[in-house]
Protein backbone atom coordinates (compact mmCIF):
# COMPACT_ATOMS: atom_id res chain seq x y z
CA UNK A 1 0.00 0.00 0.00
CA UNK A 2 1.29 3.43 -0.89
CA UNK A 3 2.14 5.70 2.05
CA UNK A 4 -0.02 8.49 0.62
CA UNK A 5 -3.00 6.14 0.68
CA UNK A 6 -2.28 5.36 4.33
CA UNK A 7 -2.04 9.04 5.22
CA UNK A 8 -5.52 9.54 3.74
CA UNK A 9 -6.95 6.51 5.57
CA UNK A 10 -5.74 7.75 8.95
CA UNK A 11 -6.59 11.40 8.27
CA UNK A 12 -2.92 12.05 8.93
CA UNK A 13 -0.79 15.17 8.96
CA UNK A 14 2.76 14.71 7.76
CA UNK A 15 4.99 16.49 10.24
CA UNK A 16 8.10 16.40 8.05
CA UNK A 17 6.75 16.76 4.49
CA UNK A 18 10.29 17.35 3.19
CA UNK A 19 11.18 13.65 3.47
CA UNK A 20 10.46 11.09 0.77
CA UNK A 21 6.77 10.11 0.99
CA UNK A 22 6.74 8.24 -2.27
CA UNK A 23 7.16 4.82 -0.68
CA UNK A 24 5.41 1.49 -0.46
CA UNK A 25 4.30 0.15 2.92
CA UNK A 26 3.97 -3.64 3.15
CA UNK A 27 2.46 -4.07 6.62
CA UNK A 28 1.76 -2.55 10.01
CA UNK A 29 2.78 -2.89 13.64
CA UNK A 30 1.29 -1.12 16.68
CA UNK A 31 3.17 -0.91 19.97
CA UNK A 32 4.27 1.38 22.76
CA UNK A 33 7.00 -0.91 24.00
CA UNK A 34 10.10 -0.45 21.90
CA UNK A 35 11.46 -3.88 22.83
CA UNK A 36 8.24 -5.42 21.53
CA UNK A 37 8.73 -3.54 18.30
CA UNK A 38 12.31 -4.80 18.01
CA UNK A 39 11.31 -8.34 18.95
CA UNK A 40 8.33 -8.91 16.76
CA UNK A 41 8.23 -6.72 13.70
CA UNK A 42 9.18 -7.29 10.11
CA UNK A 43 10.85 -4.74 7.82
CA UNK A 44 9.01 -2.36 5.45
CA UNK A 45 6.06 -1.74 7.78
CA UNK A 46 4.47 1.34 9.30
CA UNK A 47 4.82 1.76 13.08
CA UNK A 48 1.80 2.99 15.05
CA UNK A 49 2.76 4.27 18.48
CA UNK A 50 1.76 6.61 21.27
CA UNK A 51 5.35 7.40 22.20
CA UNK A 52 6.94 10.60 20.94
CA UNK A 53 10.57 10.47 22.12
CA UNK A 54 13.60 10.25 19.78
CA UNK A 55 13.97 6.51 20.51
CA UNK A 56 10.83 5.89 18.49
CA UNK A 57 12.64 7.05 15.37
CA UNK A 58 15.84 5.18 16.24
CA UNK A 59 13.87 2.01 16.94
CA UNK A 60 11.94 2.38 13.70
CA UNK A 61 15.16 2.92 11.81
CA UNK A 62 16.95 -0.07 13.35
CA UNK A 63 13.93 -2.32 12.82
CA UNK A 64 13.59 -1.00 9.25
CA UNK A 65 10.18 0.60 9.43
CA UNK A 66 9.32 2.89 6.57
CA UNK A 67 7.09 5.37 8.39
CA UNK A 68 5.78 6.25 11.86
CA UNK A 69 2.21 7.23 12.77
CA UNK A 70 1.74 8.98 16.12
CA UNK A 71 -1.69 8.04 17.48
CA UNK A 72 -4.28 10.22 19.20
CA UNK A 73 -2.92 13.48 17.76
CA UNK A 74 0.29 13.37 19.78
CA UNK A 75 2.94 15.90 18.82
CA UNK A 76 6.57 14.74 18.82
CA UNK A 77 9.40 16.31 20.80
CA UNK A 78 11.59 18.67 18.77
CA UNK A 79 14.51 16.20 18.76
CA UNK A 80 12.23 13.44 17.53
CA UNK A 81 11.15 15.49 14.55
CA UNK A 82 14.75 16.54 13.83
CA UNK A 83 16.05 12.95 13.87
CA UNK A 84 13.12 11.72 11.76
CA UNK A 85 13.85 14.34 9.12
CA UNK A 86 17.58 13.65 9.22
CA UNK A 87 17.00 9.91 8.83
CA UNK A 88 14.37 10.41 6.10
CA UNK A 89 11.65 8.74 8.21
CA UNK A 90 8.11 10.07 7.53
CA UNK A 91 6.44 11.13 10.81
CA UNK A 92 2.66 11.32 10.62
CA UNK A 93 0.22 12.54 13.30
CA UNK A 94 -3.30 11.06 13.30
CA UNK A 95 -6.22 12.22 15.45
CA UNK A 96 -7.43 8.62 15.96
CA UNK A 97 -6.52 6.18 18.72
CA UNK A 98 -4.44 3.04 18.33
CA UNK A 99 -7.36 0.57 18.05
CA UNK A 100 -9.22 2.69 15.51
CA UNK A 101 -6.07 3.15 13.41
CA UNK A 102 -5.11 -0.53 13.40
CA UNK A 103 -8.69 -1.33 12.41
CA UNK A 104 -8.79 1.18 9.59
CA UNK A 105 -5.51 0.02 8.08
CA UNK A 106 -6.22 -3.68 8.50
CA UNK A 107 -9.71 -3.28 6.95
CA UNK A 108 -8.14 -1.48 3.99
CA UNK A 109 -5.98 -4.54 3.38
CA UNK A 110 -2.73 -3.72 5.19
CA UNK A 111 -1.47 -6.96 6.78
CA UNK A 112 -0.09 -7.26 10.29
CA UNK A 113 3.71 -7.36 10.33
CA UNK A 114 3.82 -8.41 13.97
CA UNK A 115 5.06 -11.93 14.58
CA UNK A 116 3.03 -13.79 17.18
CA UNK A 117 4.58 -15.13 20.35
CA UNK A 118 5.07 -18.72 19.23
CA UNK A 119 7.14 -17.71 16.21
CA UNK A 120 9.51 -15.33 18.02
CA UNK B 1 13.08 44.41 -31.61
CA UNK B 2 11.66 42.52 -28.69
CA UNK B 3 10.42 38.91 -28.72
CA UNK B 4 6.66 38.58 -28.11
CA UNK B 5 5.87 38.34 -24.39
CA UNK B 6 6.00 34.71 -23.27
CA UNK B 7 3.17 33.20 -21.23
CA UNK B 8 4.66 32.59 -17.79
CA UNK B 9 4.68 28.94 -16.69
CA UNK B 10 2.61 27.76 -13.75
CA UNK B 11 5.81 27.29 -11.82
CA UNK B 12 6.77 30.91 -12.30
CA UNK B 13 3.33 32.07 -11.14
CA UNK B 14 2.83 29.83 -8.11
CA UNK B 15 6.37 28.80 -7.29
CA UNK B 16 7.31 25.17 -7.12
CA UNK B 17 4.71 24.37 -4.48
CA UNK B 18 1.86 25.33 -6.79
CA UNK B 19 2.10 22.22 -8.94
CA UNK B 20 2.01 18.56 -8.14
CA UNK B 21 5.51 17.24 -7.82
CA UNK B 22 6.56 13.84 -6.58
CA UNK B 23 8.88 13.66 -3.62
CA UNK B 24 11.41 11.80 -5.66
CA UNK B 25 11.46 14.86 -7.93
CA UNK B 26 11.74 17.10 -4.91
CA UNK B 27 14.69 15.15 -3.61
CA UNK B 28 16.52 15.45 -6.90
CA UNK B 29 15.57 19.09 -7.36
CA UNK B 30 16.98 19.82 -3.94
CA UNK B 31 20.41 18.63 -5.02
CA UNK B 32 20.14 20.61 -8.24
CA UNK B 33 19.02 23.63 -6.23
CA UNK B 34 21.95 23.17 -3.92
CA UNK B 35 24.26 23.00 -6.90
CA UNK B 36 22.79 26.16 -8.38
CA UNK B 37 24.01 27.95 -5.24
CA UNK B 38 27.29 26.03 -4.93
CA UNK B 39 28.43 26.32 -8.53
CA UNK B 40 29.88 29.67 -9.50
CA UNK B 41 29.31 31.30 -12.86
CA UNK B 42 33.02 31.12 -13.79
CA UNK B 43 32.92 27.32 -13.33
CA UNK B 44 30.31 26.76 -16.03
CA UNK B 45 30.70 29.75 -18.40
CA UNK B 46 32.47 29.65 -21.74
CA UNK B 47 35.62 31.73 -21.46
CA UNK B 48 35.55 34.44 -24.13
CA UNK B 49 37.18 33.41 -27.36
CA UNK B 50 35.59 35.78 -29.82
CA UNK B 51 34.89 39.47 -29.42
CA UNK B 52 34.30 42.24 -31.95
CA UNK B 53 35.12 45.94 -31.95
CA UNK B 54 32.59 48.79 -32.35
CA UNK B 55 34.19 49.76 -35.69
CA UNK B 56 33.84 46.32 -37.25
CA UNK B 57 31.34 46.23 -40.15
CA UNK B 58 28.23 44.13 -39.47
CA UNK B 59 28.96 41.94 -42.52
CA UNK B 60 32.15 40.76 -40.82
CA UNK B 61 30.27 40.16 -37.55
CA UNK B 62 27.78 38.02 -39.46
CA UNK B 63 30.69 35.93 -40.85
CA UNK B 64 32.05 35.33 -37.34
CA UNK B 65 28.60 34.35 -36.04
CA UNK B 66 28.04 31.99 -38.95
CA UNK B 67 31.47 30.32 -38.81
CA UNK B 68 31.27 29.80 -35.05
CA UNK B 69 27.57 28.84 -35.06
CA UNK B 70 26.73 31.33 -32.35
CA UNK B 71 23.97 33.90 -32.06
CA UNK B 72 25.64 36.83 -30.32
CA UNK B 73 29.00 38.44 -29.56
CA UNK B 74 30.32 40.89 -26.98
CA UNK B 75 31.62 44.20 -28.31
CA UNK B 76 34.88 45.27 -26.65
CA UNK B 77 36.80 48.53 -26.86
CA UNK B 78 40.07 49.16 -24.95
CA UNK B 79 39.56 46.03 -22.90
CA UNK B 80 36.15 47.03 -21.62
CA UNK B 81 32.72 45.77 -22.61
CA UNK B 82 30.74 48.41 -24.51
CA UNK B 83 27.87 46.36 -25.92
CA UNK B 84 26.58 43.14 -27.39
CA UNK B 85 25.58 42.39 -30.94
CA UNK B 86 23.20 39.58 -31.85
CA UNK B 87 21.72 37.98 -34.95
CA UNK B 88 18.59 40.02 -34.25
CA UNK B 89 20.56 43.26 -34.61
CA UNK B 90 21.94 42.00 -37.90
CA UNK B 91 18.44 41.15 -39.15
CA UNK B 92 17.41 44.72 -38.35
CA UNK B 93 20.38 46.01 -40.36
CA UNK B 94 19.59 43.65 -43.22
CA UNK B 95 16.06 45.02 -43.45
CA UNK B 96 17.58 48.45 -44.10
CA UNK B 97 20.32 47.00 -46.25
CA UNK B 98 22.98 48.42 -43.96
CA UNK B 99 25.31 45.46 -43.42
CA UNK B 100 28.37 47.58 -44.16
CA UNK B 101 27.88 50.00 -41.26
CA UNK B 102 29.80 49.85 -37.98
CA UNK B 103 28.67 47.45 -35.31
CA UNK B 104 28.31 50.38 -32.88
CA UNK B 105 25.24 51.58 -34.82
CA UNK B 106 23.21 48.45 -34.20
CA UNK B 107 24.65 46.91 -31.06
CA UNK B 108 22.81 46.95 -27.72
CA UNK B 109 24.64 49.38 -25.44
CA UNK B 110 22.82 48.77 -22.17
CA UNK B 111 24.30 45.41 -21.48
CA UNK B 112 23.00 43.20 -18.70
CA UNK B 113 25.97 41.35 -17.22
CA UNK B 114 26.55 38.87 -14.43
CA UNK B 115 29.62 38.60 -12.18
CA UNK B 116 31.95 35.61 -12.56
CA UNK B 117 32.07 35.10 -8.77
CA UNK B 118 28.26 34.88 -8.40
CA UNK B 119 26.35 31.59 -8.10
CA UNK B 120 24.68 30.30 -11.23
CA UNK B 121 21.34 30.94 -9.52
CA UNK B 122 22.02 34.67 -10.18
CA UNK B 123 22.42 33.97 -13.88
CA UNK B 124 19.21 31.91 -13.87
CA UNK B 125 17.34 34.80 -12.22
CA UNK B 126 18.68 37.26 -14.74
CA UNK B 127 17.74 34.99 -17.66
CA UNK B 128 14.16 34.82 -16.38
CA UNK B 129 13.80 38.48 -15.43
CA UNK B 130 15.28 39.92 -18.60
CA UNK B 131 14.12 37.15 -20.93
CA UNK B 132 17.61 36.82 -22.34
CA UNK B 133 19.36 33.70 -23.57
CA UNK B 134 22.99 34.72 -23.29
CA UNK B 135 24.81 36.95 -20.82
CA UNK B 136 28.31 38.42 -20.78
CA UNK B 137 30.26 37.58 -17.63
CA UNK B 138 32.52 40.22 -16.07
CA UNK B 139 35.08 39.99 -13.27
CA UNK B 140 35.39 42.28 -10.23
CA UNK B 141 37.08 44.96 -12.39
CA UNK B 142 34.18 44.84 -14.81
CA UNK B 143 36.40 43.25 -17.43
CA UNK B 144 34.76 40.77 -19.78
CA UNK B 145 35.85 37.20 -18.98
CA UNK B 146 33.27 35.00 -20.68
CA UNK B 147 29.73 34.31 -21.82
CA UNK B 148 27.10 32.17 -20.17
CA UNK B 149 24.02 30.52 -21.70
CA UNK B 150 21.30 28.31 -20.21
CA UNK B 151 23.01 25.41 -21.98
CA UNK B 152 26.24 26.10 -20.06
CA UNK B 153 24.28 25.93 -16.79
CA UNK B 154 22.56 22.66 -17.67
CA UNK B 155 25.87 21.13 -18.71
CA UNK B 156 27.61 22.39 -15.54
CA UNK B 157 24.93 20.90 -13.28
CA UNK B 158 24.94 17.57 -15.11
CA UNK B 159 28.72 17.30 -14.81
CA UNK B 160 28.55 18.09 -11.07
CA UNK B 161 25.74 15.56 -10.49
CA UNK B 162 27.69 12.89 -12.30
CA UNK B 163 30.72 13.65 -10.13
CA UNK B 164 28.57 13.25 -6.97
CA UNK B 165 27.27 9.94 -8.22
CA UNK B 166 30.72 8.63 -9.10
CA UNK B 167 32.11 9.60 -5.70
CA UNK B 168 29.39 7.64 -3.87
CA UNK B 169 29.90 4.66 -6.19
CA UNK B 170 33.64 4.66 -5.57
CA UNK B 171 33.09 4.94 -1.80
CA UNK B 172 30.69 2.01 -1.83
CA UNK B 173 32.93 -0.07 -4.06
CA UNK B 174 35.97 0.54 -1.87
CA UNK B 175 34.09 -0.34 1.33
CA UNK B 176 32.52 -3.49 -0.03
CA UNK B 177 35.87 -4.76 -1.31
CA UNK B 178 37.77 -3.87 1.84
CA UNK B 179 38.24 -7.45 2.95
CA UNK B 180 39.26 -8.66 -0.49
CA UNK B 181 41.73 -5.84 -1.10
CA UNK B 182 43.61 -6.13 2.18
CA UNK B 183 45.60 -9.33 2.44
CA UNK B 184 46.39 -10.57 5.91
CA UNK B 185 45.95 -13.77 7.88
CA UNK B 186 43.03 -12.23 9.66
CA UNK B 187 41.54 -8.83 8.78
CA UNK B 188 39.28 -7.26 11.38
CA UNK B 189 37.53 -3.90 11.19
CA UNK B 190 36.86 -2.45 14.63
CA UNK B 191 34.16 0.18 15.21
CA UNK B 192 34.18 1.73 18.67
CA UNK B 193 31.65 4.10 20.27
CA UNK B 194 31.59 5.74 23.71
CA UNK B 195 28.07 5.70 25.16
CA UNK B 196 27.14 8.18 27.91
CA UNK B 197 24.90 7.14 30.79
CA UNK B 198 21.48 8.81 30.74
CA UNK B 199 21.95 10.39 27.32
CA UNK B 200 18.59 9.39 25.88
CA UNK B 201 18.61 11.98 23.11
CA UNK B 202 21.66 10.37 21.53
CA UNK B 203 20.39 6.86 22.25
CA UNK B 204 20.54 4.72 19.14
CA UNK B 205 22.91 7.00 17.26
CA UNK B 206 25.82 4.56 17.48
CA UNK B 207 23.61 1.69 16.29
CA UNK B 208 22.44 3.84 13.44
CA UNK B 209 26.07 4.50 12.41
CA UNK B 210 26.81 0.77 12.71
CA UNK B 211 23.92 -0.03 10.44
CA UNK B 212 25.16 2.34 7.76
CA UNK B 213 28.69 0.95 8.05
CA UNK B 214 27.57 -2.68 7.70
CA UNK B 215 25.41 -1.96 4.67
CA UNK B 216 28.26 -0.04 3.09
CA UNK B 217 30.52 -3.00 3.74
CA UNK B 218 28.09 -5.07 1.71
CA UNK B 219 26.68 -7.11 4.61
CA UNK B 220 23.49 -9.08 4.03
CA UNK B 221 20.47 -6.88 4.96
CA UNK B 222 18.94 -9.53 7.25
CA UNK B 223 22.19 -10.07 9.13
CA UNK B 224 22.61 -6.30 9.39
CA UNK B 225 19.13 -6.04 10.91
CA UNK B 226 19.78 -8.77 13.49
CA UNK B 227 23.12 -7.23 14.40
CA UNK B 228 21.65 -3.73 14.72
CA UNK B 229 18.70 -4.79 16.88
CA UNK B 230 21.16 -6.49 19.24
CA UNK B 231 23.59 -3.54 19.43
CA UNK B 232 20.69 -1.10 19.79
CA UNK B 233 19.36 -2.98 22.84
CA UNK B 234 22.92 -3.09 24.22
CA UNK B 235 23.40 0.63 23.54
CA UNK B 236 20.14 1.46 25.34
CA UNK B 237 21.21 -0.73 28.29
CA UNK B 238 24.45 1.25 28.61
CA UNK B 239 22.40 4.47 28.64
CA UNK B 240 19.71 3.20 31.02
CA UNK B 241 21.56 1.04 33.53
CA UNK B 242 25.22 2.05 33.85
CA UNK B 243 26.76 4.47 36.33
CA UNK B 244 29.20 6.10 33.92
CA UNK B 245 28.25 4.81 30.51
CA UNK B 246 30.41 2.38 28.58
CA UNK B 247 31.96 1.30 25.32
CA UNK B 248 30.15 -0.30 22.43
CA UNK B 249 32.47 -2.15 20.09
CA UNK B 250 31.91 -4.00 16.88
CA UNK B 251 34.53 -6.23 15.27
CA UNK B 252 33.73 -7.10 11.69
CA UNK B 253 35.41 -10.05 10.01
CA UNK B 254 34.41 -11.75 6.77
CA UNK B 255 33.04 -14.77 8.64
CA UNK B 256 31.79 -13.20 11.87
CA UNK B 257 30.57 -10.03 13.58
CA UNK B 258 31.47 -9.69 17.27
CA UNK B 259 29.61 -7.07 19.29
CA UNK B 260 30.57 -6.08 22.80
CA UNK B 261 29.26 -3.69 25.43
CA UNK B 262 31.53 -2.97 28.37
CA UNK B 263 30.90 -0.81 31.43
CA UNK B 264 32.36 -0.18 34.87
CA UNK B 265 29.29 -0.53 36.98
CA UNK B 266 27.07 -1.04 38.81
CA UNK B 267 27.19 -4.72 37.72
CA UNK B 268 24.46 -7.37 37.67
CA UNK B 269 23.98 -9.65 40.72
CA UNK B 270 22.15 -12.48 38.94
CA UNK B 271 23.19 -12.95 35.32
CA UNK B 272 20.67 -15.79 34.84
CA UNK B 273 17.64 -13.78 35.93
CA UNK B 274 18.19 -11.00 33.36
CA UNK B 275 17.51 -13.50 30.58
CA UNK B 276 14.01 -14.17 31.96
CA UNK B 277 11.41 -12.40 29.77
CA UNK B 278 9.84 -9.56 31.76
CA UNK B 279 12.55 -9.24 34.41
CA UNK B 280 13.50 -5.59 34.69
CA UNK B 281 15.06 -3.13 37.13
CA UNK B 282 14.27 -0.09 34.99
CA UNK B 283 12.82 3.07 36.52
CA UNK B 284 9.32 4.37 35.80
CA UNK B 285 10.85 7.15 33.67
CA UNK B 286 12.61 4.63 31.45
CA UNK B 287 9.44 2.54 31.15
CA UNK B 288 7.52 5.61 30.03
CA UNK B 289 9.97 5.91 27.16
CA UNK B 290 9.02 2.46 25.94
CA UNK B 291 12.02 0.64 27.35
CA UNK B 292 12.62 -1.44 30.46
CA UNK B 293 10.03 -4.07 29.64
CA UNK B 294 12.49 -6.79 30.53
CA UNK B 295 12.88 -7.93 26.96
CA UNK B 296 16.30 -6.45 26.13
CA UNK B 297 18.59 -9.43 26.72
CA UNK B 298 15.88 -11.85 25.57
CA UNK B 299 15.76 -9.90 22.34
CA UNK B 300 19.53 -9.80 21.96
CA UNK B 301 19.78 -13.55 22.52
CA UNK B 302 17.19 -14.12 19.81
CA UNK B 303 19.12 -12.02 17.28
CA UNK B 304 22.62 -13.41 17.74
CA UNK B 305 24.26 -16.83 17.47
CA UNK B 306 26.26 -16.61 20.70
CA UNK B 307 25.87 -14.45 23.78
CA UNK B 308 28.07 -14.24 26.89
CA UNK B 309 27.29 -12.09 29.91
CA UNK B 310 29.91 -11.62 32.56
CA UNK B 311 29.32 -9.29 35.47
CA UNK B 312 30.62 -8.50 38.94
CA UNK B 313 28.66 -6.22 41.25
CA UNK B 314 30.73 -3.13 41.96
CA UNK B 315 33.11 -3.86 39.08
CA UNK B 316 31.16 -3.83 35.87
CA UNK B 317 29.62 -5.85 33.07
CA UNK B 318 30.89 -7.25 29.81
CA UNK B 319 28.44 -8.47 27.23
CA UNK B 320 29.77 -10.25 24.13
CA UNK B 321 27.57 -11.31 21.20
CA UNK B 322 28.53 -13.02 17.97
CA UNK B 323 26.80 -13.48 14.66
CA UNK B 324 28.33 -15.97 12.24
CA UNK B 325 28.09 -15.11 8.60
CA UNK B 326 27.21 -17.96 6.28
CA UNK B 327 29.26 -17.89 3.08
CA UNK B 328 31.12 -14.77 4.23
CA UNK B 329 28.63 -12.23 2.97
CA UNK B 330 30.43 -9.21 4.46
CA UNK B 331 32.59 -7.75 1.77
CA UNK B 332 30.52 -9.16 -1.05
CA UNK B 333 28.20 -6.65 -2.68
CA UNK B 334 24.57 -7.63 -2.71
CA UNK B 335 21.60 -6.67 -4.82
CA UNK B 336 18.86 -4.56 -3.25
CA UNK B 337 16.07 -6.14 -1.22
CA UNK B 338 12.78 -7.01 -2.79
CA UNK B 339 9.47 -5.95 -1.32
CA UNK B 340 8.23 -9.36 -0.23
CA UNK B 341 7.68 -9.66 3.51
CA UNK B 342 10.25 -11.87 5.13
CA UNK B 343 9.14 -14.57 7.51
CA UNK B 344 11.29 -13.99 10.53
CA UNK B 345 13.16 -10.78 11.14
Amino acid sequence: MHLKEIIELVDGTTLNPEVDLNIKICGGCGADLMSDVLASSQPKAVLLTGLTNPQVVRTAQIAEFRAIILVRGKQPQAETLAIATQENMPLIASPFGMFELCGRLHRAGLPSFESNVSST
Amino acid sequence: MCPPPRTPTEQEIHGRHGRPITDQDAHEINRVEELSYDLKIHEVMTAVLKTVTPEMPLSKVLDILRLNRISGLPVVENDSLVGVVSLEDIVRALQKNELSVHTSQYMTREVVTVASYDSIVEALRTFTEKQLGRLPVVDENHKLVGMITKGDITRGILVALQKDYKEEEVRRYRASHLFEDIISERTTLVLRYTIKAGDFTQGGKASSHIKRALLRLGADPLITRRCCIAVYEAEMNLIIHTTNGGILKLEVEPHRITMSATDKGPGISDTEQVFQPGYSTATEQVREMGFGAGMGLVNMKRCVDEIELDSTVGMGTKLIMRIFIPNHTVGVSRDGQNDEPSTNY
